[in-house]
């Protein structure tokens, strides 16, 4: 039987679920002027979320519902920024929502589902727990991607998305069973402690099966293929969400699956991760180039930086954990404000996302210019900027694990990875304006501040990223 | 005061940088006159190290040390010896100059231009002064960023071409160093330059680490065979650009290869140095013989620099052959005293040379020597200095440009007349190429109507080259404030080459 404790472990997620129908409810209700104030309500209900987060951390890690549901320092930071993120989002979405006429209730109601699913995905304590979060996230991803319905591109990416997701599932479910079959249990913690393995094939198969369903969540190469089309095809107002907060999530998900339960198989899904993070960094960097659509370009470079986050968790150990959720992070918050400036760059009837679109930005929007120009150089990892420690700490956890060669490739192809955003940037500064065309940024107040926090974030964070390294290292239990 | 002098150093020019980008954006005026004032800020706060800075024992003063990342044990640490002390004097000298050179010829987004110059030397200056070898990547890389964005915006035709070969090249050979420093750091785990000094390393490992560091620095100086975005980026940068580029930031290769090649992997060092010593002669003849056949002012004076750089890289190998195998000391410290001052004189030189090109282009807009000739008829105030820098670029005796090649090759002769004999020829071959380019530049009739309507340099040009000749003149006559500045840090440096790991 749950105890009155259990439900108190779940307050976050049982609130935010309250409050995501509340806002369901109002979507119905409301009429015309009056919904403003579910976009307002919905940034106070994330930020609420985030501050129940932090405020009901217990000191150490408990548990709820038979070790379902795990509540740690881990849960707890990937959770804060995966609340801040969807709020970044929030905010640089209402202008371009309203101007699509696309139903602003539904995306926030379906946001804060996937949120939730999220939340729960961080926290899973058992295979059924992590299938669970994962479902209701990826559900409502689907919906999200397919919001702009009358939109061919966002429909196709929608089924492409759906149908290779589904697909992904099934993998991964699969895989499930095989450990179930192995180990007789669902519980991670116990699948961790279960001493000679009967059948340690078919454990090993279900690895397998378990890092096709992180690659894919991931968009890890070779289980990318979603990605471009899908970051592509769906509004930007979506696209934000699949290349931030998910990000998170993934990382998550991958914490969970393969250390909290498969970590006796580290051995051998090491080598997995490395393979697949050099297929990520050379596929992502290499296709990237040729990109002319800047949002093609990011989901190319997103399977890139999956790459790098990739090679943190080599190390499989909590140094290397720490590098990459904090390499997560560090991505989420830069991919944030990249989409933000296309997002306050779009108007009613012009997406401004063809590269050209950002031609001569700097004698127009010299401000914007200059806050894309750090979101590149993060990208690209060009110290002092906050992308660079993120790759600083992830190669040298490939170094520290041994893996030396796979630190040289991944260096190898951040020189590559550098020329596409590089290119951005001489697009920005360097060409003229396209004759007749009048890209400038929205005059949208919040969006205008609250953009420009994050770009500067990314320098500031860039030159005092100790702290948040410190907490990710204290919540995998390294203390300085 | 003097606690954060350092500090102060770099980042006067940095956060001066911002008000110039506020005040600027539709007052040109403003921004040249704050850009100005910041620069000569700093420029005196040079001065006051200079003063402050004891140069009889030559360790590394003036420090500053703040814990940056304490999880990680990263440090903001500053400090300097001698030869940053000489390296920064230079640097924040050139800057006031770059300033005063560009206040007419930069109208376009002028604001811009100063600003993003402010910030390059408050990062320059970061490079000469950091003792954490993480702090200094930081600072290495960062400089591009600014110097990209110069060459970008203001630079020639083919600015996108050369500005994206010089920051991926450049990006190219220091991810890798970056490699070698986290390998370093996981081995000892601190990134402190001078710890690292005394971290044993095997042969193996050494060797590879020089490797690594030889990539990032060897392009950076640039050595033969990985300079061949140094021609591009000159010919297409804007003259202050150039004039830093050259000046100052490959001065940054030379620096590298005393602050980390020599004392981390002192004995690859040694083993390689012949690799090294070889590729530096390549700079000095073959290099030498590529100028003389350049067509463009600014590709000639580009390749010159590598030349010239080649005896940085000589001087300073020069130096490890020297104590490792013959046991001189004394030679090696003229060999590496030689590189220094070389490094500090090819950075007037340099600077003016490019300034002056830089006259010629205000008013022609072609760097093509064909197109001038007879200028000396128009401008016989430019030509005097003119004369005067190519004079030291062909290493004259009483300019600047003498003194430390001259003691490169003092130092080769005593570990190998071969080696010296090589090196001399740039003797020869600097003074065809500098002097060729005079005759066809400033001599005979005037060639054609264009540069019959030149007008002679205005007092702002002027000053700038003034300023350059006194440098070249003052150090070439007297180099004993230098000499004295450097002597006891370059002592330091010798004694360490002797000091094997293995």
């Amino acid at each position: 039987m749950p105890t009155f404790n259990d439900f108190l472990i779940l307050l976050p997620e049982a609130y935010l679920t309250v409050a995501a129908c509340v806002i369901l409810l109002m979507d119905a209700f409301l009429k015309g002027g009056q919904r403003v104030a579910i976009h307002w309500l919905s940034i106070i209900v994330l930020l609420v979320g985030a501050w129940l987060v932090i405020d009901g951390q217990p000191a150490t890690a408990v548990s709820g519902f038979s070790g379902m549901f795990i509540r740690d320092p881990v849960a707890e930071i990937l959770k804060v920024f995966s609340l801040l993120t969807t709020a970044l989002m929030f905010i640089y979405s209402r202008g371009y929502l309203r101007d699509r006429n696309i139903n602003e209730g539904e995306y926030y109601a379906l946001t804060l589902f996937a949120v939730i699913g999220i939340m729960v995905l961080v926290s899973a304590g058992s295979l059924v727990t992590v299938y669970l979060g994962l479902e209701l996230l990826t559900l409502s991803s689907y919906a999200l991607v397919a919001l702009n319905r009358d939109s061919k591109l966002s429909s196709e990416a929608a089924i492409k998305y759906f149908v290779l997701g589904a697909l992904a599932s099934g993998m991964l479910l699969y895989g499930m069973s095989m450990i179930y079959g192995a180990t007789h249990s669902l519980d991670l913690a116990t699948i961790l402690h279960v001493q000679n393995v009967e059948w340690r094939n078919l454990m090993l198969f279900g690895v397998v099966f378990a890092i096709v369903g992180i690659g894919f969540k991931l968009g890890a190469a070779p289980f990318h293929m979603w990605i471009p089309d899908v970051y592509q095809g769906a509004p930007t107002a979506v696209t934000i969400f699949i290349g931030t907060a998910q990000k998170i999530a993934a990382f998550g998900m991958a914490y969970r699956l393969l250390d909290s339960g498969l970590g006796a198989y580290a051995h051998e899904w090491r080598m997995m991760l490395a393979v697949l993070a050099v297929l990520s960094l050379a596929i992502g960097n290499l296709l990237a180039i040729v990109q002319t659509n800047l949002k093609r370009l990011l989901a190319y470079s997103t399977i890139s930086h999956m790459g790098f986050l990739l090679l943190g968790l080599v190390e499989a150990n909590p140094a290397g954990y720490s590098a990459a959720m904090f390499y997560a992070i560090s991505y989420a918050l830069t991919s944030a404000a990249a989409f933000g400036i296309i997002l306050a760059m779009s108007r009613a009837g012009f997406e401004c996302e063809e590269i050209d679109d950002f031609k001569g930005l700097n004698q127009r929007s010299p401000w914007f210019a200059f806050l894309m120009m750090l979101v590149m150089f993060s990208l690209a990892g060009v110290p002092p900027l906050f992308g660079f420690f993120g790759k600083l700490l992830v190669l040298q956890s490939a170094i520290d694990a041994g893996f030396l060669w796979l630190a040289v490739v991944g260096a190898v192809f951040a020189i590559i990875g550098l020329y596409y955003y590089l290119r951005v940037v001489k697009v920005m500064y360097f060409d003229a304006p396209v004759e007749g065309t009048d890209v400038r940024a929205q005059p949208d107040m919040p969006l205008r501040f609250v953009l420009s926090l994050n770009a500067l974030a990314l320098l500031a964070l860039g030159i005092a990223w100790g702290p948040l390294f410190a907490w990710c290292q204290r919540a995998f239990g390294i203390t300085a | 005061m003097s606690n954060h002098l350092l500090s102060l150093l770099i980042w006067l020019p940095i956060l001066g940088a911002v008000p110039v980008l506020l005040a600027g954006g539709q007052r040109p005026n403003a921004a040249r006159w704050i850009s100005l004032l910041v620069a000569v800020a700093t420029f005196a706060a040079s001065l006051a190290l200079v003063h402050v800075y004891d140069p009889s024992t030559g360790t590394m003063q003036v420090g500053e040390n703040l814990n940056w990342i304490a999880s990680v044990g990263i440090h903001y640490s500053l400090a300097v010896d001698g030869i940053s002390v000489a390296l920064i004097a230079l640097t924040s000298f050139t800057t006031i100059l770059v300033i005063v050179g560009a206040w007419e010829v930069i109208a376009v987004r002028t604001h811009q231009y100063m600003a993003a110059m402010l910030v390059l030397e408050g990062l320059m200056v970061g490079v000469f002064c950091a003792t954490d070898a993480l702090l200094f990547y930081v600072f290495f890389e960062a400089m591009l960023i600014p110097m990209f964005i110069i060459i970008g915006i203001w630079g020639g035709p083919r600015r996108v071409y050369a500005t994206l070969k010089f920051f991926i090249y450049t990006f190219f050979g220091s991810i890798f160093m970056l490699v070698g420093l986290i390998y370093l750091y996981s081995k000892a785990h601190t990134f402190d330059i001078a710890t690292l000094a005394h971290l044993p390393l095997s042969m193996t490992e050494q060797s590879w680490l020089f490797f690594a560091f030889l990539l990032g620095f060897a392009i950076k100086v640039p050595m033969v065979p990985v300079h061949t975005w140094l021609p591009d980026a000159h010919v297409e940068a804007p003259t202050g650009g150039s004039v830093v580029l050259a000046a100052v930031m490959l001065k940054i290769g030379g620096y590298g290869f005393l602050r980390f090649s020599l004392p981390i992997v002192p004995d690859a060092s040694e083993h390689f140095a012949p690799l090294v010593i070889v590729l530096s002669l390549i700079a000095v003849v073959y290099i030498g013989y590529v100028a003389l056949a350049q067509e463009d002012m600014k590709k000639l004076v580009a390749y010159s620099s590598i030349a010239h750089m080649g005896f940085v890289t000589l001087g300073i190998f020069i130096a490890f052959m020297l104590v490792r195998e013959h046991n001189n000391v004394q030679a090696a410290h003229l060999g590496m005293q030689g590189a220094m001052i070389q490094m500090i004189s090819h950075g007037f030189i340099s600077g003016a040379m490019f300034t002056c090109i830089g006259v010629l282009y205000d008013r022609m807009h072609t760097r093509q020597i064909k197109d001038y000739g007879g200028v000396i008829n128009v401008m016989p105030w430019f030509g005097l200095f003119y004369v005067l820098f190519a004079m030291a670029n062909s290493g004259l005796p009483g300019t600047s440009g003498f003194v430390g090649e001259f003691m490169v090759i003092l130092a080769a002769f005593q570990a190998n007349p071969w080696i010296a004999l090589f090196a001399a020829f740039t003797l020869i071959i600097g003074a065809a190429y500098t002097l060729w380019m005079v005759k066809r530049v400033l001599w005979g009739e005037v060639t054609n109507h264009h540069v019959a309507e030149m007008k002679d340099i205005n007092a702002r040009e002027t000053f700038v080259l003034a300023a350059f000749a006194a440098a070249v003149l003052l150090f070439g006559i007297w180099p004993q404030p230098l000499v004295h500045l450097m002597d006891a840090s370059v002592g330091q440096l010798v004694q360490k080459l002797a000091y094997s790991k293995v």
